[in-house]
């Protein structure tokens, strides 16, 4: 089967742009790992509740999506600050296995407290902006996915000037280099895990508010983000920022190329095998150091 | 192992043998089938996590792989659903030697090891989904056709029978592990990998021993739910419930003992149909439960109920705290 050229390249366009979004998500996921060195299997329940937030504070108050990252965006911090600090550090005595274990037994009660609420019903939001689009030479291209396109490399950029320009930045470079070392100095290690948690959970409240315009939720949605964002966070590097930019932008073409391929169905094979292959042959990813 | 090692599930099977005597009503029985297929599943899980330490999420990889053999076989080959049940088993066990070669070969553990059986599973998932020979979105039914020789029955005492004597024949599989020199390495190999490498133990083939045992048996309870329920998809064979089921059970009842997983699976859906009860029929309701409670156990009880009961029998000795520690 061949495409026009033209077909080709907006099958790439449209993957850069979902891929931002995806980058945005594997952000939150990446920091978390590259600081407290666990991986957090609530990640996609946290997305999902973040998404119906989102869908809840329209539908209650007429709240824009966009305009709802500015409230969001703190409140999620927040929560994912309390989640580390008082459910999964007390819970998990500071063993890895127990944090996987922990993290999971939260998804599995976040995801269907929202099942329990809002029913497996699939909701999205209608706003006048959903279906506008920009012409871009011979490109037809989506407003609200350029917009977060734009919006998620941003965030990525302040990210990464909080980690690299800031004292909390400063403190939480050096929990993640040696725990033990930065608490001699007299760095709050327990504070500093709280607060990545919570960074992480913040990426996720505006990756929420970016996706809701043109994507829609329901209970389940998580899951199909977070396989994702696993795939994006190993082939990164665990725990590099960069790489997690660099990743989703590539998964998020990778996907809608096999998408145009391969069809619907078999559209995401193309990343979970990516994914296999790269922990199997370099598990320390692209930009990652060695483990 | 000697025979005061058996003593002990041969009597706790010989009891739960004579529940369809008591209990004669369709649901209860179907209950005490599904809860069965669960525990033999998370069996199998525990074999693997429990005893070698190394934490799959996704067993789904294997109970799919036993349903789908189990089903495939007999509706598009013919073949016999008691050899079918066989086959299954042993392609469980293929696929999980496989999955095992490919990630401990690259030294996959922890975290890794858990991301790449989930991707294993997901893999899986997607292809069943698509692929025409596995009926695709939608699914295999195996053909209504109940005689004994085809592995369908009338009643429902006689499935709870035969998964009965799949849980009490993976019981002493698992007394034998704990008792065995082999089942010491696996453990030596949970413990410290590179001490137990020092001593001379070929971790690779210990770790590849357990991950194709373990995927026999989750594969041989995924058989048994295709017979029982004469339908299988992809989103129920290789879908993360199950993957997930296979952990609770373990954690709840009690990791790496011998009846954990048979224990946690009863708490857990005898705990879930009691919220359901009271809750009344809100989805998600029982896994909400569930979920919490796997953060309470791993905060409170890291040894699961058996775990409680001991320290409950012995309390000089606390013997959840100092493994964990």
């Amino acid at each position: 089967m061949m495409y026009s050229p033209a077909i080709i390249a907006e099958a790439v366009v449209n993957g850069l742009m979902t891929g931002a979004v995806y980058a945005l998500i594997a952000l939150g996921l990446t920091l978390v790992y590259g600081v407290l060195h666990i991986i957090n299997f609530a990640h996609g329940a946290l997305l999902t509740a973040a998404m119906f937030a989102v869908w809840a504070v329209y539908v209650a108050f007429g709240l824009d999506p966009y305009l709802a990252i500015l409230p969001l965006t703190p409140l999620f911090f927040g929560l994912g600050y309390a989640v580390q600090r008082f459910v999964i550090g007390p819970a998990s005595h500071g063993s890895d296995s127990n944090i996987l274990l922990v993290t999971l037994g939260l998804s599995i009660a976040i995801e269907n407290a929202l099942l329990a609420g809002f029913r497996s019903d699939t909701r999205t939001l209608n706003t006048d902006y959903g279906f506008q689009v920009v012409e871009l030479g011979p490109l037809l291209l989506s407003k609200p996915r350029l917009i977060g396109f734009g919006a998620a490399v941003l965030v990525t950029v302040l990210l990464w000037l909080l980690l690299s320009r800031t004292d909390t930045g400063k403190a939480i470079r050096a929990v993640a280099k040696e725990k033990l070392g930065a608490s001699l100095v007299g760095i709050d290690v327990a504070h500093v895990y709280a607060v990545t948690f919570g960074l992480g959970c913040a990426c996720l409240a505006v990756a929420a508010c970016l996706l809701m315009p043109t994507f829609y939720v329901n209970p389940r949605i998580g899951q199909a983000f977070v396989l994702v964002a696993f795939t994006i966070v190993v082939l990164g590097g665990m725990g590099s920022i960069p790489g997690a930019l660099v990743g989703g932008l590539f998964i998020g073409v990778v996907e809608s190329l096999c998408g145009l391929f391969l069809g619907d169905s078999l559209g995401q094979i193309g990343i979970f095998l990516i994914f296999i292959l790269v922990l199997l042959v370099r598990p320390t990813g692209l930009f990652g150091a060695k483990a | 192992m000697t025979l005061r090692d058996i003593i002990p599930i041969i009597l706790i099977v010989a009891l739960l043998a004579f529940l369809p005597v008591f209990v004669t009503a369709n649901t209860v029985l179907n209950f005490l089938v599904f809860t069965l297929i669960i525990a033999l599943t998370a069996q199998g899980w525990n074999i693997l996590a429990g005893f070698g330490g190394q934490f799959s999420f996704g067993h789904a990889a294997f109970f799919g792989t036993g349903a789908y053999a189990a089903a495939l076989l007999q509706v598009r080959l013919g073949i016999n659903p008691w050899v079918a049940f066989v086959i299954g088993a042993a392609a469980g066990a293929l696929v999980g030697w496989v999955i095992g070669y490919l990630s401990f070969r690259s030294g996959l553990r922890g975290s890794y090891f858990a991301l790449v059986t989930l991707a294993f599973a997901e893999v899986l998932r997607i292809l069943a989904n698509a692929a025409t020979f596995t009926g695709g979105a939608a699914g295999v039914l195996i053909k209504l056709d109940v005689r004994p020789e085809n592995f369908q029955f009338e009643s429902r005492a006689a499935f709870f029978w035969i998964a009965l004597a799949l849980v009490g024949a993976v019981l002493v599989l698992t007394r034998w592990i704990e008792r065995s020199r082999f089942g010491a390495q696996l453990v030596a190999v949970r413990e410290n990998e590179a001490a137990a490498k020092a001593l001379g133990v070929d971790t690779l083939r210990v770790k590849l021993g357990a991950i194709t045992l373990s995927g026999a048996v989750t594969a041989a309870a995924g058989c048994l739910y295709a017979q029982y329920f004469l339908y299988v998809d992809a989103n129920i064979a290789y879908g993360t419930w199950i993957s997930v089921e296979a952990i609770l059970a373990p954690i709840v009842g009690g990791i790496g003992t011998v009846f954990g997983p048979l224990v946690g699976a009863v708490a857990l859906h005898g705990l879930g149909e009691i919220t359901k009860l009271a809750a009344g029929s809100i989805p998600g309701i029982d896994l909400m439960v569930f979920g919490s409670l796997l953060v309470v156990a791993v905060a409170f009880a890291p040894d699961g109920i058996l775990g409680l009961l001991r320290r409950f029998r012995r309390p000089a000795q606390p013997t959840g705290a100092s493994r964990h520690a």
